[in-house]
């Protein structure tokens, strides 16, 4: 491999060359440096880089830590210390972090470089990165059409090879969507797995930050230094942190997968069915008992989530009120104005929409009828699965309804971008962890463009979803599989005898 | 259940101290509504006998040690301030 192919390389194989020393952070770093000045103006993935800081790491990073040497793209979400952060919102262009979130400092400890932060949508509000304040991110697949979303910047840059792997949140939907948009894998931990001290709060009930990568051991690599308790984060749970790579190539015969019937909807993408029901069959050939299960509050997941996530997120953006940090709007003549003005001019359109929503299903005479009555069906969302999994050891699903779609397509229509989280916001309403991993690819147009499998498991229980998504994931080649804008990009799918399992 | 007519956008932005131009009021007004509208489905289910549920994974009475340590320094705390003097804030005249 020349040295310019090196990120393509996955997390694993990188990590391991460079503890074997045939190759050095810095020549990492350099690779890197290249490969994103190459494809970045095609897919405009990231707000802001430091290669300067990014090379002075490497010069001193051990290459014998878990990830000693690896640079990792971060959701301009999440705070590390003198980088930007934007949440790609006009109300934090200036802002700089003056801390490192929790899971910065423990990917740092285990040797990762935070080089770099990606494109998002304003605050994680939508779901194609369509409404950051600062540019448009292009699907590596197509580049006519959207990478997902919320978490698209990190999807894209790992699609393109222009990231060995990233970070996203996920509060309905936004790390595991993109994943499937770009054809990669993309985790949600159960909610209180991963700190969040230090990741500006959109919907504080339902946030969890979690990996974007090529492959699934790379996502529970990144996991096993990022997850855990963090007594700066209340909602933290102090529960004991599995090895995830322990279960990686056990096989998993027996295990009971559950097919819940109201997934089956109307509106699903024909060739989503038909890659989706040919993934279910090779779980079976691997030895899974395929059950069918009821979710029957499902449904009602997008109205819920729509109304709990705006009410949280009006009461979480309060404090940007243009006086201990960000925007202020010019010369106030008053309190009222400086507030309204600021939040004015600093808001994109959908940040404002998802606040005016959210103040008034909290205001006097709606709490009880929107608000309240969501968080009651939400128990009973949350009860669904906690009957589900009596039954069954995880839930198999599309991710994503239909595959990428067009750029400015959904933009006018906020309802049908609402509904691009139909098979995920449910996972965060209930706490619950869930996986996208590729599972196809459609044809359209002339474009391929991916597939994704949702895995869905127990809360804490990711252990179980990484070893069925990586057994499905080593039994196919879709991981393989490039975008037109990777190094090296294939388009012919190989054979899936083609595939070869490193583990 | 309330009706989707009864949202004011109007008067919820002074609610939310964010100032919204015409255009803006009216095309939140009708998405909104619909938004709303297709939430109504929410009043079909029977939650008499439902909690509700703030967070998924409910834990209770966290606390930590109340320890001194080392966080930002004044310098720090105003580095993103966009109007301060002699490390303080400067705010926006509250009193006439």
């Amino acid at each position: 491999m020349s040295r310019s192919d090196l990120p393509a390389l996955t997390i694993a194989d990188l990590q391991s060359l460079l503890r074997r020393k045939e190759i050095s952070p810095r020549e990492v770093i350099n690779s890197l440096r290249a490969r994103i000045e190459n494809v970045e103006p095609k897919i405009d993935a990231y707000l802001s880089i430091d290669f300067e800081a990014a090379a002075k790491e490497a010069e001193k990073v051990d290459v014998d830590l878990p990830l000693g040497g690896v640079p990792i793209a971060i959701k301009d979400i999440i705070n590390v210390k003198g980088q930007p952060c934007t949440c790609a919102s006009k109300i934090l262009a200036n802002y700089r972090s003056p801390y490192d979130a929790t899971i910065i400092l423990k990917l740092r400890a285990s040797g990762v470089i935070p080089f770099g932060k990606t494109n998002m949508d304003e605050f994680a509000m939508g779901s194609s990165t369509e409404n950051s304040s600062v540019k448009v991110t292009r699907n590596p697949w197509d580049l006519s059409r959207v990478p997902g979303g919320s978490s698209g910047g990190s999807a894209a840059a790992v699609a393109a090879d222009a990231a060995f792997g990233g970070l996203g949140t996920d509060t309905g939907g936004s790390i595991r969507q993109p994943a499937s948009l770009c054809g990669v894998v993309g985790v949600k931990p159960s909610y209180g797995r991963v700190s969040r001290f230090g990741l500006v709060a959109f919907a504080s009930s339902l946030d969890q930050v979690g990996p974007l990568t090529k492959t699934v051991r790379d996502s529970a690599l990144i996991m096993n230094a990022m997850a855990g308790h963090d007594e700066f984060d209340s909602t933290s749970l102090n529960e004991p942190l599995p090895d995830y790579t322990k279960n990686l190539g056990h096989d998993f015969k027996g295990m009971r997968l559950g097919l819940p019937k109201e997934y089956m909807i109307e509106g699903i993408d024909p060739q989503v069915k038909s890659a989706v029901d040919a993934a279910i069959k090779q779980l079976q050939s691997l030895g899974a008992e395929i059950v069918d299960v009821s979710l029957p509050h499902t449904d009602y997941g997008i109205a819920v989530y729509y109304f709990l996530a705006t009410a949280e997120a009006s009461a979480n953006l309060a404090r940007f009120d243009g006086v201990r940090y960000g925007y202020r709007a010019k010369d106030p003549t008053d309190l009222l104005d400086h507030y309204g003005r600021t939040r004015e001019e600093g808001f994109g359109a959908e940040v404002k929409r998802r606040i005016i929503l959210g103040t008034y299903v909290l205001s006097s005479g709606y709490y009880d009828a929107y608000y309240v009555r969501a968080q009651k069906v939400r128990e009973l969302i949350r009860q669904d699965f906690v009957k589900a999994f009596e039954k069954v050891d995880a839930i198999v699903s599309p991710t994503s309804p239909v595959p990428a779609f067009k750029l400015g397509e959904r933009t006018a229509d906020p309802l049908a971008m609402y509904l691009a989280d139909i098979f995920t916001n449910t996972g965060n309403l209930a706490g619950i962890c869930g996986i996208s991993v590729p599972c196809g690819l459609a044809k359209v147009n002339g474009s391929q463009l991916p597939i994704g499998l949702q895995i869905l498991g127990k809360a804490l229980d990711e252990a179980r979803i990484f070893q069925i998504a990586h057994a499905y994931e080593q039994s196919t080649s879709w991981h393989k599989s490039k975008s037109p804008n990777s190094i090296n990009p294939k388009s012919e799918i190989r054979n899936k005898s083609g595939a070869d399992d490193r583990d | 259940m309330a009706k989707a007519s009864d949202l004011d956008v109007a008067y919820v932005s002074k609610l939310a101290r964010l100032n919204l131009t015409n255009e803006e009021t009216q095309l939140f007004q009708k998405q909104l509504a619909d938004v709303l509208k297709y939430a109504e489905k929410l009043g079909e289910v029977d939650v008499s006998h439902v909690e509700a549920a703030a967070h998924a994974i409910p834990i209770f009475n966290v606390f930590r040690e109340d320890e001194p340590r080392d966080w930002f320094t004044a310098e720090e705390a105003l580095s993103n301030a966009p109007h301060k003097a002699n490390q303080l804030f400067i705010v926006t005249k509250v009193v006439e």
